[in-house]
């Protein structure tokens, strides 16, 4: 590989994250992109509603089980060095991001859960009944409700920066950012 | 130190291509990313896709905003009580309300149309919403009327229905030519008006029957599934017509009088369809000679002005089933529940407004 690219990149391959870690980012990544791709379709859908409903509940609860997993994964695991190319301010702004990640990726499913809750509906998740964590109350459920939109757009907004700010540094900066969370590909 | 000093300087000389080439997957990623998001909710790309939006802005051009009430069957009181199932809905469901035994139940009377302060009419299509079990954990919720079957056999009926019914301000009537428009587009309507207007006439809600009009899955222990519609017969006998031009809620107030006399009942009637029997066209009845179970008897004891904490706070969902029942292919059940629960989300952030019937204020 001769390419421009190639050339600038570190040749001393950063470190990674654990398998695990990198095994849980990505599920939660498709998990988290599935469930809010279908709850933004379900909730203009008329004919498909009821069917994907079904499936984003059973998304939701799966992102929690793996989310308490990851923050286990995460406390007991610290996460590799950042490049160097990170100035101390973006170290910052990198905290904050990953934080307001997992408080986002832990409290969305709470919220929905606990919506259904408020509404005195039965919470039924891959056929198993959940019990409620809320109590049966029109405005409850009316505040859960909207933060569980509000919720999504800020999920779709910080997961947004995250990637950019990855990409950015992946292929702007070219200082590896990527490789800590990829998985070593035959032959590289 | 040294080592990020070196990475610095690579920055540093930043190459000029390469960050052009990080900014154009940045904008790349974020086109598709902010694409998906307005694809997905609807705001580009979904044509003259029916959304619970449509229905909701539907019933605001019809009714108004309605503010804190159903965005449809608005006008209603809460009623509980209980059913005593007597063990034969067991042939055919695995549900515990079928079990021998008592399972507690929240109900609304209502009358269908969004305009929550409608005046009651002896024609007025009557609902009745029930919640067995409900908040429990295994809850039976049905949404009824007492019509023998439905008008309509697809959302985009029930939605050209709504807009060709807007009552005109100027007549107090629908317009008839929107009206007629509407039926000889939709036949399946006009037959099912027909068959509305020959079923017997009753004179309020207690001596009304009322039908789920939608067939659903009924699934026993063994796993058999059958098909079923259900109606609930009353045990009151048919009372005197209250119409009232004086009384516009004539309707309700018997129904409140009725209760003060004692508690009301219905039987529950499972009728059961064949192999033969259509379940996704809720505008076609079944053969008469389907066979019936019945199953136990509701009973309602109390009736209350709608308030925090009693049926105005329930979302009749009719998708929200035991285990034992299932929804059937019919395609007004999914719409329903998406419509229902863009109401319910609606008005669970509205403030509240009055109902129309004070419970209190009806005179013995």
């Amino acid at each position: 590989v001769t390419t421009e690219i190639a050339d600038v990149a570190p040749t001393v391959a950063p470190p990674r994250f654990t398998t695990l870690s990198r095994i849980l980012h990505w599920l939660t990544a498709v998990a988290i992109f599935s469930a809010l791709f279908i709850g933004f379709v379900m909730v203009n859908s008329t004919g498909n509603y009821a069917t994907l409903l079904v499936v984003h509940k059973a998304l939701g609860v799966t992102i929690l089980i793996i989310v308490v997993v990851r923050i286990a994964n995460r406390v007991t695991h610290p996460a590799p060095a950042l490049p160097g190319s990170v100035h101390r301010l973006e170290r910052w702004a990198i905290a904050g991001s990953e934080l307001s990640l997992y408080v986002l990726m832990l409290a969305q499913p709470l919220i929905g859960w606990a919506m259904v809750s408020a509404a005195g509906t039965p919470v039924v998740v891959f056929g198993l009944h959940l019990p409620p964590i809320a109590p049966v109350n029109l405005t409850v459920f009316g505040v859960l409700r909207e933060s569980h939109t509000v919720l999504a757009y800020l999920l779709v907004i910080v997961i947004a920066a995250h990637i950019s700010a990855v990409l950015m540094h992946a292929i702007g900066l070219g200082d590896g950012m990527l490789r800590r969370m990829t998985f070593r590909l035959p032959g590289r | 130190m040294t080592h990020h000093q070196d990475h610095r300087s690579g920055v540093g000389a930043l190459n000029r291509r390469r960050v052009l080439l990080g900014a154009a997957a940045v904008g790349g990623f974020l086109v598709v990313d902010i694409g998906a998001v307005l694809y997905a909710g609807g705001w580009v790309g979904s044509g003259k896709r029916l959304t619970r939006h449509t229905f909701i802005d539907g019933f605001k051009w019809a009714n108004g905003p309605q503010i804190g009430f159903r965005k449809n069957h608005g006008k209603g009181v809460a009623v509980a009580g209980y059913f005593d199932s007597n063990g034969n809905g067991r042939e055919i469901s695995k549900a515990k309300v079928f079990q021998p035994g008592r399972t507690p139940v929240q109900g609304r009377f209502s009358l269908a149309s969004g305009n929550a302060h409608q005046a009651d009419t002896a024609a007025s299509a009557r609902g009745l919403g029930l919640a067995f079990g409900y908040p429990g954990g295994e809850q039976w919720r049905t949404a009824m009327l007492n019509l023998p079957v439905f008008p309509d056999n697809s959302p985009q009926g029930f939605y050209d229905r709504l807009i060709a019914g807007k009552v005109s301000p100027a007549t107090g009537k629908p317009d008839p030519k929107a009206n007629a428009q509407f039926l000889a587009a939709h036949p399946e309507t006009a037959a099912a008006m027909k068959i509305i207007a020959a079923a017997p006439k009753t004179s309020g809600f207690g001596d009304s029957p009322f039908h789920g009009l939608n067939a659903f899955y009924f699934v026993n222990a063994a796993g058999t599934r059958t098909p079923v519609r259900w109606s609930f017969i009353p045990l009151q006998q048919p009372g005197q017509s209250t119409a009232s031009s004086s009384d516009p809620n004539f309707l309700f107030n018997d129904l409140i009088r009725r209760f003060r006399a004692g508690p009301l009942q219905w039987r529950l009637l499972l009728t059961m369809g064949t192999a033969d029997d259509q379940v996704h066209d809720a505008t076609l009845p079944w053969p008469a000679d389907r066979r019936s179970i019945d199953a136990g008897t509701l009973t309602l004891t109390t009736v209350s002005t709608e308030a925090p904490g009693n049926a105005r706070d329930i979302n009749f969902d009719p998708l929200v089933l035991p285990p034992g029942i299932e929804r059937s292919e019919d395609p007004l059940l999914s719409p329903r529940s998406a419509v229902y629960a863009a109401s319910h989300t609606l008005r669970a952030n509205e403030p509240t407004s009055t109902p129309a019937v004070n419970v209190n204020e009806v005179a013995l």
